[in-house]
């Protein structure tokens, strides 16, 4: 299953769903292209949601990193919302869960950013 | 299962990383791991496989990559062999260092260390062979193993 990815946006806050696959080809292409394109047009609270996402590799957590440092370079906050728990489990052995502000509940993660 | 081997060579290509991963999932499920080693099993063939098409033939077309999957008695081997310009094992950053944690690439290595019990990085005269090795603990074959000794 390829990745999507939508947007919206809740109080200031740019929501984007991603769901399917985030690996070495589409689905990082498609993840780096909409952050990027979020950012270029100024939006600096971004929460990725990925409780639609079953799976991501070394490449996709590598996106994940780069988006978040892009938008904090740029001044602004990336959180991550709704971890799967192959999501956590990488994110836990590679040391990147504690680097990530990661929620479990969209209204609270909306809340979050200042 | 047992002596089981099969071998495939790719191209170097985004295509051949998927289709092994697919393989991957296949063997692996056959040869009796749970769903979560499965997962682990072909999330190590898609990082080694990567290595191999990305940093190792760099998408030459002109370059192959080895596959063999080997079931043994008590483990699931399989090696991933690119003809590239060769990985030096003792090269290999950690992801986990402090300065390392925030770059975009370098995991890969890593997490195929973390979901296997073995793996080694074997150097060649032109190109780099990976060896990765899973044993099966308490599984369906083990005990079809004991079930007729």
């Amino acid at each position: 299953m390829s990745m999507k990815a939508n947007t919206r946006q809740v109080d200031g806050v740019t929501i984007v769903d991603l769901s399917g696959r985030i690996t070495l080809g589409e689905g990082s292409v498609i993840l780096r292209d909409t952050v990027r394109d979020l950012v270029g047009k100024g939006n600096k609270k971004i929460l990725i949601n990925l409780g639609e996402v079953n799976y991501i590799d070394s490449s996709g957590i590598g996106e994940l990193v780069s988006a978040f440092t892009s938008v904090r370079n740029q001044g602004g906050e990336l959180k991550l919302l709704k971890l799967t728990k192959k999501v956590h489990d990488l994110l836990q052995i590679t040391k990147l869960y504690t680097v990530f502000d990661v929620k479990d509940d969209e209204a609270a993660a909306v809340k979050a950013f200042k | 299962m047992t002596g089981n081997r099969v071998s495939y060579t790719l191209e170097s290509t985004l295509a051949s990383v998927n289709s092994a991963e697919e393989t991957a999932t296949r063997f692996a499920a056959r040869s009796g791991f749970d769903e979560d080693e499965v997962m682990r099993i072909s999330m190590a063939v898609r990082e080694a496989m990567v290595n191999a098409v990305l940093h190792g033939n760099a998408y030459d077309p002109a370059k192959k990559v080895f596959l063999v999957f080997e079931r043994t008695p008590g483990s699931l081997v399989i090696t991933i062999t690119d003809q590239g310009k060769g990985l030096d094992p003792s090269k290999i950053a950690d992801p986990l260092a402090p300065e390392n944690l925030l770059k975009q690439s370098g995991r890969g290595i890593f997490l195929i260390r973390s979901f296997m019990d073995d793996v080694q990085i074997r150097p060649l005269p032109s190109g780099t062979e990976m060896k990765l090795t899973k044993h099966v603990h308490g599984s369906s074959v083990d005990k079809q193993k004991e079930a007729s000794q």
